[in-house]
């Protein structure tokens, strides 16, 4: 594959008279996983959901590039009040995927196939955050967005999660990701696209964001200092 | 097991069509509280099925309401106690004939302290000016029924025009304008009937009986079926021609309460007085 | 006092006795009203649900509409069903006046306004943790409002006791277009009034300790369903 997958031509939203993110453009492109980070309230959960197609744009768009099905994971996981296996099922069956057997596969890569027949509210947070990404994965998407998927999670169950991402990457599938903790950027991320006040400060590859970051945001932001 | 329950639910709720199958002979009486109430009907229409094959439903409403009943084509009989409302129906041709079926009488319930000094006498018309005069508590049906249509007789024949905070019409049927004049020990003009039946008595007893003003005729007529086809002509026939035959003038005077007979059939003979 | 103890022992004593005459009145009850609840139900959840997903113009009109039908008088309800049932109305023909249909009907045009309006509270509460989730997942209104009716089905069940509750204690619409016929038409509440009438205010409150018993039996056996199947809403 080669082009971006997603671009955002003079992508804008704003609430009123506030804009939360103004004249961004960028593209992303296959392979692995890309991270948008950046101080809260800098916009990156309003980004996740412009370029899934959650929010309209208020101003440019998103285009999205050979993209079949995408599937969002988001900070709080909200299932259904069914079986795990129930809430997988009904994804499937928005999606008019018939095949049943994707259901045991997908518990199976988060490591859940013995809790399929329980009430998946009744779950622990990481547990059901792993629930949640079984029923994107089972959906087979070209594109995942994840916001903040481990900001309520303990570490192991972090960990649980990170591997599990991982290996969906591994496999192929683009993934985009927001996060606030730039450990988890630095182990996962392909490309780092760093969000200030509602602008694209910064977009580079991991290696060299983290090594030699060009913008003098995106060293402060290394350096821990707090931006405002 | 929630959709289950749901299904158990339905079929609970429903259940075999609503009573009364078609092949089922039924006709609809529209009639007056105090019939009703008396428990007269409670003790005739077993006897009419009994004989007839036919299952009557009463609807039991003011004289007024029950006409209206039956103007409305409501109603197969109408059966109830205003002579002059029964003739303009008849005039206005939702009936072609209005028999007379049997007779109570009114009486004139008060507080045993009778304020108004009314006990002892049976002259109604002096009574009901002497609770005027004294202004004494009265409580009047106000509902166009029977009764109603008789309280406001004696009124005119006494030249009382009732108005006032000791007047209150309630615009109720019988019971529950007894119950209100228990409550505010106030005089009422009832039906023997009801009376005898009635339970809630409190301080209320009989003050003014036997005068032949407080006479009281029940008439019965079947409902038009040229104004209104769909009534079931031949079984409300039926149920007329019962009820003013001696088999059904026999059941009417074989009700008691207390050994007390409540309802006078006088199918056969002119009202005594009017 | 003595009224109320009095009415105790009626109450027991009925129930004792297993009068057919009583027993048949509480069924009616019973199949009037669930048929009116489940009738209702089948209207105004569904409505409901759809004002608490959807956004459409005329949704605050209705809404207001919804919220002044939860106050319409049963008296009234009852007498304009009363004019389009009788034989002079327009639906005269179908002979339904003074009949339980009659009754049904009252009571299902005055709980659904109630179920429709509740449906909205208890799901719009859920829809706004949903909304976005679903979204995602593709979920158009339509399938919106299956989803959350069925996730929701517990806490409807409320919704739904609270119609049943009201649809069994109404007395004034189904009078009007019942007739308190007995045997036909006469059910707890209108029975209750009829004795209230004749003065025998035991007996009114032994029946009405009856209908209370089983509005309460209906509530228990609810709230056990609901804590039993609680475990699996979360």
């Amino acid at each position: 594959m080669s082009g971006p997958v997603l671009r955002a031509e003079g992508l804008g939203y704003s609430v009123g008279e506030r804009a939360l993110l103004q004249g961004l453009d960028f593209g992303i492109a296959p392979g692995a996983p890309s991270f948008v980070i950046g101080p809260n309230g800098s916009g990156k959960s309003t980004l996740l959901r412009l370029l899934h197609g959650l929010l309209a744009p208020s101003q440019g768009r998103v285009v999205q590039a050979g993209i079949g099905r995408q599937a969002m994971v988001f900070q709080k996981p909200v299932l259904l009040r069914r079986s795990v296996t129930q809430n997988i099922a009904h994804a499937l069956s928005l999606a008019g995927i018939r095949d049943a057997a994707r259901i045991p596969a997908a518990l199976e890569e988060v490591g859940l196939p013995h809790l399929a027949h329980r009430p998946a509210r009744l779950l622990s947070g990481g547990e059901q955050q792993r629930v949640a990404l079984a029923r994107a994965l089972a959906l087979h998407p070209d594109i995942l967005f994840l916001d903040e998927p481990t900001a309520s999670l303990d570490p192991a169950a972090t960990r649980a999660v990170e591997a599990i991402l991982a290996r969906a990457a591994a496999r192929g599938m683009k993934i985009v990701m927001t996060t606030h903790d730039l450990h988890q950027a630095r182990r996962l991320a392909g490309e780092i696209l760093l969000l200030h006040r509602g602008r694209l400060i910064e977009q580079a590859p991991a290696e060299t964001f983290f090594q030699s970051p060009a913008s003098a945001e995106a060293q402060a932001f290394l350096r821990g200092d707090i931006l405002e | 097991m929630f959709r289950r329950l749901l299904f158990a639910l339905a079929l609970l709720a429903t259940p075999a069509p609503l009573p009364a199958g078609a092949q089922e002979r039924v006709i609809t009486i529209s009639s007056t509280t105090s019939t009703e109430q008396s428990g007269l009907f409670g003790h005739i229409l077993p006897l009419f099925r009994e004989q007839t094959g036919i299952t009557a439903r009463v609807v039991a409403l003011g004289t007024g309401q029950a006409l209206d009943v039956g103007r409305r084509g409501d109603a197969d009989v109408v059966f109830v106690h205003d002579r002059a409302a029964e003739e303009r129906f008849v005039a206005e041709g939702f009936a072609t004939r209005r028999q007379h079926v049997m007779f109570n009488d009114f009486v004139i319930i008060g507080p045993a302290s009778d304020p108004a000094r009314i006990a002892g006498s049976r002259d109604a018309v002096a009574a009901m000016r002497r609770i005027a005069e004294a202004r004494a508590p009265f409580v009047s049906r106000g509902d166009r029924s029977g009764t109603h249509a008789a309280e406001l007789r004696l009124w005119q024949q006494a030249g009382v025009e009732p108005s006032g905070s000791w007047y209150r019409a309630v615009g109720q049927g019988m019971g529950p304008a007894l119950n209100t004049a228990a409550a505010q020990n106030a005089y009422i003009l009832a039906d023997r009937g009801t009376w005898l039946s009635f339970r809630n008595r409190q301080d209320l007893r009989i003050l003014t009986e036997g005068d032949p003003r407080l006479f009281n005729q029940y008439g019965v007529m079947l409902v038009n079926p040229a104004r209104h086809s769909h009534v079931k002509a031949a079984d409300g026939q039926a149920f007329v021609d019962w009820i003013v035959s001696p088999a059904g003038q026999a059941a009417i005077a074989s009700y008691k309460i207390n050994g007390e007979q409540l309802f006078f059939p006088n199918a056969a003979q002119p009202e005594p007085t009017s | 006092m003595q009224d109320l103890g009095a009415a105790f022992q009626q109450a027991l004593g009925l129930v004792a006795a297993g009068d057919a005459g009583l027993w048949a009145i509480i069924a009616l009850s019973l199949r009037v009203s669930l048929t009116a609840t489940l009738i209702a139900a089948c209207i105004g959840l569904p409505l409901g649900a759809l004002l608490a997903v959807a956004r459409f113009p005329g949704r605050q009109g209705l809404l207001v509409v919804l919220n002044a039908l939860m106050g319409l008088p049963p008296v009234v309800a009852g007498l304009i069903i009363y004019i389009l049932l009788s034989r002079s109305g327009p639906f005269g023909a179908l002979g339904l006046l003074f009949t339980p249909a009659a009754m049904v009907i009252a009571q299902a045009v005055l709980i659904t306004p109630i179920l429709a309006a509740l449906t909205r509270q208890v799901l719009e509460a859920m829809w706004e943790e949903y909304a976005e989730q679903l979204r995602s997942l593709g979920s158009g209104p339509g399938r919106a409002v299956r989803t959350l009716l069925w996730d929701g089905r517990f806490a409807l069940l409320t919704v739904l006791l609270a119609g049943f509750g009201r649809a069994s204690a109404e007395v004034g619409a189904v009078m009007v277009v019942g007739g308190n016929i007995e045997g036909f038409t006469r059910v707890m509440t209108t029975a209750i009034a009829l004795e209230t009438s004749k003065g025998d205010l035991p007996l009114a409150l032994g029946l009405g300790i009856v209908l209370m018993a089983i509005v309460l039996g209906v509530n228990a056996a609810a709230q056990l369903l609901r804590e039993a199947s609680a475990r699996w809403s979360g």
